[in-house]
C-alpha cells in the first residue's frame, strides 16, 4: 500500500506544485491520475520515488516510510517502485538488452555493471520479458533503431525487470499515435493484473483514463478535486478539473448505459 | 518604429533614420582608424625590404629547388618520433581529461570548489603555448621526445577537457533519471546515463586533438623537444635550403595523412 499524508512540494521558484494532498492506493490498485498541464501529476509521481524531494508531508509505501530514508536506504526503496516516462527515457545509444538490464542496477555491484556481467537470471528474465513484450528479437539492436511504441515496450520492461511492488507511469502515450497508445495502455495493465501490481497512471487522454483503470483521481493546481470510479466522471467533474469546455463527446459511451445521472446530463 | 503614415499607404524601412545615420558614422570612425593605423605602421617600416621581398623569395625558393630526396633517409625516424609525440601526447591528455571534465561540468560535479579547480587547470594548460611547456620540460626532464610529449599531452588538457565537459553538460537529462529511478548509484548512474551519451563526443574530440598534435608536434624540435623539428631547426642553421624543403614537403605528407585519417574516423563516429 503506498501513502501519501499532506504531501506538499514548492519548487526554488516558488511555485506550489501540490497542495496538501492526501491518498491512500491499496495493493494491486491501477490508478489515473488526470488533470491539466502544470496541475502537479509529474511532480507527484516524482515525490514517490524522490527524484523530486517533497517539501512537507509524509509518503509511506508499505512500512518503508520514504520521505526520510537516507541516500543508500533510498536506492533500495527505488527498486520497488518501477518508473515509465513520457518519451520513453532510453538510454538511446545502449542496446535493448542494456537498457532492460539498467533496471537491475540497483541489485548489482559497480564492476558487475561495468563490465555488463548481470547475474543469469537477469538475463533469463530480461528475455521472458522482452518475449512477453513481442521485443524478442530486437534485443540485440540499438534503443534509437526503435519506434516509438517498441521503445516504450522497452522502458516497461525495464521498470518490470526490477521486480517492483508497483509502477509510476508518467504519460506513457504522450507521443504515441492513438492504437499505439491503447497497445500500450492494455500491456501496463495487463502485466500489472498478472504480477499484482499497484500503479499511479498520469495521463492527458480522459477515454484512455476511463478504460484502462479502475479508479480515477483528478488533480488541479495541486489539489485533489476528484477520487472515484472511472464512471463517476460526468461533465461537471471534468470541468471542476479542467474548466469550462463541452465535455460530452469525451466520455465513455458505456456511462450512458449504466449511470443514470450521466444520462440525463447527455440529453 | 521604421513603419511611417504617408498619404499612400504606410511605408516601410529597415531603420530608423537616426539609427541609419549612426551607422554611417560607425564606418566612418572605423575607417579613419584603419586609416591612421595604416600610417603608423607604414612609417615604421624599411619599405626597401618589403620592396625586395619578392626578389628574396625567388631567390631562396630557387635554392630549395630540387628538395634533396636521399636526406629522406635521416628523416624516417624524426617523422615516427614526430607521431608518436602526437599520439602519445593525445593519450595523456584524454586519459587527465576526461576525470577533469567529469569534475567541471555543473551536472556531474562533486562541489562548486572542485568544479573551479577543475575550470582553473583547463584555463591554465590551455592558456600557456606548447612550444612554452617544451622550453621549461627541456629543462627539466632533458632535451628529447620524452619534453616534446609531456609538452603536447598538457597543452591538449584543458582543450580536451573543455570540449568534453560542455558535452557532458549538453546531455539528455532524462535518460539519466531514468536510470537514477531503477535505484543505481551515482557511479551507476553516470556509467549508464551519461557516458553512452558522450562516447561519440570523446572519440571525435580525441581525433580531433590528435590532428592538431600531430602539427604542433613538428615545430618543438625547434627547442629541442624532438621530432622532424630538430632536423628543420639544424638545416635551416647551416643554410642546407634543399634539405629544409624536403622536410617541409614531408611535414606536409605527414598533416595531409593525419588530416585524411581524422577525417575518416569522425565521419564513421558520426
Amino acid at each position: 500500500m503506498l501513502r501519501l499524508e499532506n504531501v506538499s512540494k514548492r519548487y526554488k521558484t516558488g511555485d506550489l506544485a501540490l497542495k496538501n494532498v492526501s491518498l491512500e492506493i491499496p495493493n494491486g490498485q491501477v490508478i489515473a491520475l488526470i488533470g491539466p498541464s502544470g496541475a502537479g501529476k509529474s511532480t507527484l509521481i516524482r515525490c514517490v520515488n524522490r527524484l523530486v524531494d517533497a517539501t512537507e508531508g509524509k509518503i509511506q509505501l508499505g512500512d518503508t516510510e520514504i520521505t526520510s530514508l537516507s541516500s543508500g536506504e533510498l536506492r533500495k526503496a527505488r527498486r520497488r517502485m518501477g518508473m515509465i516516462f513520457q518519451e520513453y527515457a532510453l538510454v538511446e545509444r545502449l542496446t535493448v538488452m542494456e537498457n532492460v538490464l539498467s533496471g537491475r542496477l540497483g541489485y548489482v555491484n559497480f564492476w558487475q555493471s561495468l563490465f555488463r556481467k548481470f547475474p543469469k537470471k537477469d538475463v533469463k528474465e530480461a528475455y521472458r520479458l522482452l518475449d512477453r513484450v513481442g521485443l524478442m528479437h530486437m534485443a540485440d539492436k540499438r534503443a534509437d533503431e526503435l519506434s516509438g511504441g517498441q521503445r516504450q515496450r522497452v522502458g516497461i520492461c525495464r521498470a518490470l525487470i526490477q521486480d517492483p511492488e508497483m509502477l509510476l507511469v508518467d504519460e506513457p502515450t504522450a507521443s504515441l499515435d492513438p492504437k499505439t497508445s491503447r497497445q500500450i495502455m492494455r500491456l501496463i495493465n495487463e502485466l500489472c493484473a498478472e504480477r499484482g501490481l499497484a500503479a499511479i497512471i498520469n495521463i492527458h487522454d480522459v477515454l484512455l483514463a476511463q478504460m484502462f483503470s479502475q479508479r480515477i483521481v483528478g488533480l488541479k493546481e495541486g489539489i485533489i478535486v476528484y477520487d472515484g470510479p472511472p464512471d463517476g466522471l460526468t461533465p461537471e467533474v471534468l470541468t471542476e478539473i479542467y474548466g469550462e469546455e463541452d465535455w460530452e463527446a469525451t466520455i465513455e459511451d458505456v456511462d450512458e448505459e449504466d449511470d443514470a445521472p450521466l444520462v440525463e446530463v447527455l440529453k | 518604429m521604421p513603419l511611417i503614415e504617408t498619404s499612400d499607404g504606410p511605408l516601410w524601412k529597415r531603420r530608423t533614420t537616426i539609427k541609419q545615420w549612426l551607422i554611417w558614422a560607425g564606418w566612418l570612425i572605423g575607417v579613419s582608424i584603419a586609416y591612421y593605423a595604416w600610417n603608423l605602421i607604414s612609417e615604421k617600416t624599411i619599405w626597401m625590404f618589403v620592396w625586395d621581398a619578392p626578389r628574396q623569395m625567388v631567390d631562396i625558393v630557387g635554392r630549395m629547388v630540387p628538395p634533396s630526396w636521399s636526406y629522406m633517409d635521416n628523416l624516417w625516424r624524426p617523422v615516427w618520433d614526430t607521431l608518436n609525440i602526437a599520439t602519445i601526447g593525445t593519450v595523456i591528455a584524454m586519459v587527465l581529461a576526461v576525470p577533469i571534465a567529469f569534475l567541471a561540468a555543473n551536472n556531474t560535479t562533486p562541489h562548486k570548489l572542485v568544479r573551479a579547480v577543475a575550470l582553473f587547470i583547463i584555463v591554465a594548460t590551455r592558456s600557456v603555448n606548447s612550444l612554452i611547456w617544451a622550453l621549461l620540460l627541456v629543462v627539466i626532464v632533458g632535451p628529447g621526445v620524452l619534453a616534446g610529449t609531456i609538452a603536447i599531452g598538457i597543452r591538449s588538457i584543458g582543450g580536451c577537457s573543455k570540449l568534453l565537459y560542455e558535452a557532458i553538460e549538453e546531455i539528455n537529462h532524462t535518460q539519466v533519471e531514468a536510470i537514477e529511478a531503477t535505484g543505481a548509484s551515482r557511479i551507476q548512474q553516470m556509467l549508464y546515463g551519461i557516458v553512452p551519451q558522450v562516447l561519440p563526443t570523446f572519440a571525435g574530440v580525441a581525433v580531433f586533438r590528435w590532428d592538431i598534435n600531430v602539427r604542433g608536434s613538428t615545430i618543438l624540435g625547434i627547442v629541442g623537444a624532438g621530432g622532424i623539428g630538430v632536423q628543420l631547426n639544424a638545416s635551416i642553421n647551416v643554410l642546407a635550403w634543399t634539405q629544409v624543403s624536403m622536410i617541409l614537403l614531408v611535414i606536409l605528407g605527414t598533416v595531409f595523412i593525419s588530416e585524411y585519417v581524422s577525417a575518416k574516423v569522425r565521419h564513421s563516429i558520426i
